[in-house]
């Protein structure tokens, strides 16, 4: 699947393991929260990256106290409907703190870049190759935010009077 | 009222752009009718039985004579000369092509409107008390903070996908004419300790198919954390609220489910880690938006104005219009003056094109250019003089707006029904006519008094039929259209969800049905009650007994 980060497809490097599978001996590999929970040790003992993906009933609260040990963590979007993950993003950045990346898998539309972008998601697992394209587009249409979010945006109610202070 | 600055007019403007190229993309084929449906329910666009249908958002239901004035030109040019208002507070328009919502859209821009969030699983308008800022029952104008709400809740990145619909309400007053113990988060200004204002905050409460009137989670919320315990309690909802079920995703479902206390104690935690924080608005900010909703220049006048009584005493007509449509107005000398827009045998919300005009017209010459659209699907012109009031009502009589029926038997809120609406089982609005039809004669229905009914054409409650004094829900059985009655619902300080009287009645009984209730409470009533008054000290049973004796 290609992989949007910072607008541009990339190569993607990481591998995701399926439960059952065989851990590959190195590389990044991403394994689902129920093998982390079931094979802390063995994981921890991998020398390679290691990240985590989290079903969009799984809160990143599960992991709260590991989240440095992980390099990447995805949030599922099931649906584009299913909106738990947008909280799950902002509650890793604003609240955990956590500075990896935090990558959007699943129905990863278009038209949701620019919610993903402002909650902290920063990688995007996308359906075809003209998203770079679309990406510029869908996050640049509108530039006018009312709310503080986990981006560096800043809300027109402190944009209003940061004018009025300087006049 | 509120007017766009720079930054609320470029996001209007960008959003219309967006649209259009979705449209486009859509009309290329680019975009599959799945793939759009969520895109053009971000901008109130559904598609209904016959057509698309528009809803365009009236935040808190104030418009200005200019933006009324657009309104009418769009029915005109892009429909079939008429508009519905809504309980929402909004307008919305059946017949519009697809192709021309982009230019729609830009037309409600160039007056400071958008159909953002009129659907979709989203924050939709906030609503609020129609007599606001001039209600003589008032703590403090709450318009203040449905617009920072309204911002706020504008292209919320977080909240935009939640597990279903999301309604808030605020009221400034004691006296409930918002609803908002049946909404999602239902607001209320209270008094604190120190005389500080500040609100209390209901969650859960909300009409479909599970009604409930909502829980108090806080007693009192200082004004300044408004926004982050909103956001706390949308937090607790979008990570918890059900979405395995659609018709269990409303989260007046979590607080059912989880109950108060826990819901109270979660949103309470979340709040713990965001108050204090980058949500609280600067002060500047609220003066800014505060400034906007200054009372408009009111003359001086006296409480007493001889010259209305006056022309009440010559005028039967007039003096009963005066009695029934006008509200108490917090400045000596001026009344709230309510247009009905249930004229006999009429559609409950509906206006033509040349009606806005005349009302944007009038609101300029009596009312400071100022137009509302009430909940209950009438408008009001809010600052009136008693002195002009004679001729206000004349010239209202001549565009048929001065029926005076306000809060009577024919002052009916109906969804649009099965003549319109895809999820539909019944149609609501011939309902309606029917029953307006019955009780044409205003003596009776002055007689009668103060009676709200109600009618949905489906279990999702659109039109309030759980909330009715008397309530009508549309079925359908073997193809044949019936309507259940609900009794002794409100939807004011006393709110409560109606009571199922019995069996369901074929569409040709459900007016003699309806007749036969008011009959009984008009023989049962003590001492000037109203009907409410009396169901709740009878009970449903002399009801009941009188509508199925005969079966």
């Amino acid at each position: 699947m290609p992989l949007l980060k910072d607008g541009v497809l990339v190569d993607d490097p990481w591998v995701t393991v399926d439960d059952g599978t065989q851990l590959p001996m190195d590389g990044p590999a991403m394994v689902s929260l129920e093998r982390w929970q079931a094979h802390r040790d063995e994981l921890l003992g991998r020398n390679a990256p290691l990240g985590i993906r989290l079903k969009s009933d799984q809160s990143p609260a599960l992991i709260a106290d590991d989240l440095d040990r992980f390099a990447v963590v995805a949030l599922e979007f099931p649906v584009f409907r299913d909106g738990r993950a947008y909280s799950y993003a902002r509650l890793l950045r604003e609240r955990y703190g956590y500075r990896g990346e935090v990558r959007a898998v699943g129905e990863v539309l278009r038209d949701q870049f620019l919610f993903m972008l402002r909650c902290g998601f920063d990688a995007f697992e996308v359906r075809d190759e003209n998203a770079a394209g679309q990406w510029r587009e869908a996050v640049s249409e509108i530039s006018v935010v009312y709310q503080p979010a986990a981006d560096s945006r800043t809300p027109v109610w402190a944009l209003r009077h940061r004018r009025s202070a300087a006049e | 009222m509120y007017r766009y600055d720079e930054y609320d007019q470029t996001l209007v403007d960008e959003r219309v752009r967006q649209f259009r190229g979705q449209v486009a993309r859509r009309l290329a084929g680019e975009l599959t009718e799945d793939e759009f449906k969520p895109l053009r329910l971000m901008n109130g666009l559904y598609l209904q039985l016959h057509a698309y249908m528009l809803r365009v958002a009236i935040p808190y239901g104030l418009l200005s004579a200019a933006q009324m004035r657009r309104l009418a030109h769009i029915a005109r040019r892009y429909d079939r000369g008429y508009g519905h208002f809504t309980t929402r507070q909004n307008i919305q328009y059946n017949w519009p092509k697809l192709e021309d919502t982009p230019d729609i859209l830009a037309e409600l821009a160039s007056v400071e409107m958008h159909a953002i969030q009129t659907s979709g699983n989203s924050f939709r308008n906030t609503t609020t008390d129609q007599y606001a800022g001039v209600a003589a029952d008032e703590i403090e104008d709450p318009r203040v903070y449905c617009e920072i709400i309204r911002q706020w809740s504008t292209l919320h990145p977080e909240f935009s996908f939640l597990p279903r619909k999301f309604k808030i309400a605020v009221t400034g007053a004691p006296n409930d004419r918002a609803a908002v113990r049946l909404h999602d988060i239902g607001l209320i200004m209270r008094r604190g300790d120190a005389g500080e204002t500040g609100f209390e905050v209901i969650v859960g409460g909300g009409q479909g198919r599970t009604p409930f009137v909502g829980p108090t989670i806080r007693e009192f919320l200082p004004k300044k954390h408004l926004l982050s315990y909103l956001e706390a309690i949308m937090r607790v909802y979008n990570q918890l609220g059900r979405r395995d079920n659609l018709f269990k995703a409303r989260i007046k479902i979590l607080v059912h489910e989880a109950g108060a206390e826990k819901v109270t104690e979660m949103v309470e935690e979340e709040w713990r880690h965001i108050k204090d924080g980058a949500l609280d608005l600067p002060a500047e900010e609220v003066e800014r938006i505060r400034a906007h909703f200054a009372p408009p220049p009111y003359e001086t006048l006296a409480a007493a104005q001889p010259a209305f009584e006056e022309k009440k005493r010559a005028d039967g007509a007039f003096a009963t219009w005066a009695d029934t449509n006008l509200a108490a107005h917090k400045v000596p000398g001026y009344a709230i003056v309510n247009l009905s827009l249930k004229p006999v045998g009429g559609i409950p919300g509906d206006a033509t094109a040349d009606q806005m005009d005349a009302v944007a017209d009038l609101a300029e010459h009596y009312s400071f250019g100022e137009i509302r659209v009430t909940h209950e699907q009438n408008l009001v012109l809010a600052d009136v003089r008693r002195t002009d009031l004679h001729v206000l009502w004349r010239k209202l009589r001549d565009i048929g707006l001065a029926t005076p029926n306000l809060g009577l038997v024919s002052d009916i809120i109906a969804c649009p029904g099965l003549d319109y609406c895809g999820l539909a089982n019944a149609r609501s609005i011939p309902v309606a006519q029917r029953i307006g039809n019955r009780f044409a004669d205003l003596k009776r229905q002055h007689d009668i008094g103060e009676l709200k009914i109600k009618i949905s054409g489906c279990i999702n409650a659109c039109g309030h039929h759980h909330v009715g004094h008397i309530g009508i829900l549309g079925l359908e059985r073997k193809g044949e259209e019936y309507y259940q009655i609900t009794l002794g619902g409100s939807a004011d300080q006393d709110a409560a969800i109606g009571k199922i009287i019995g069996p369901a009645f074929s569409s040709e009984d459900v007016v003699d049905a309806v007749e036969t209730v008011v009959n009984t409470y008009v023989e049962l009533r003590q001492n000037g009650e109203r009907f409410i008054d009396t169901y709740r000290r009878v009970g449903k049973e002399p009801f009941k007994e009188r509508l199925y004796a005969a079966a």
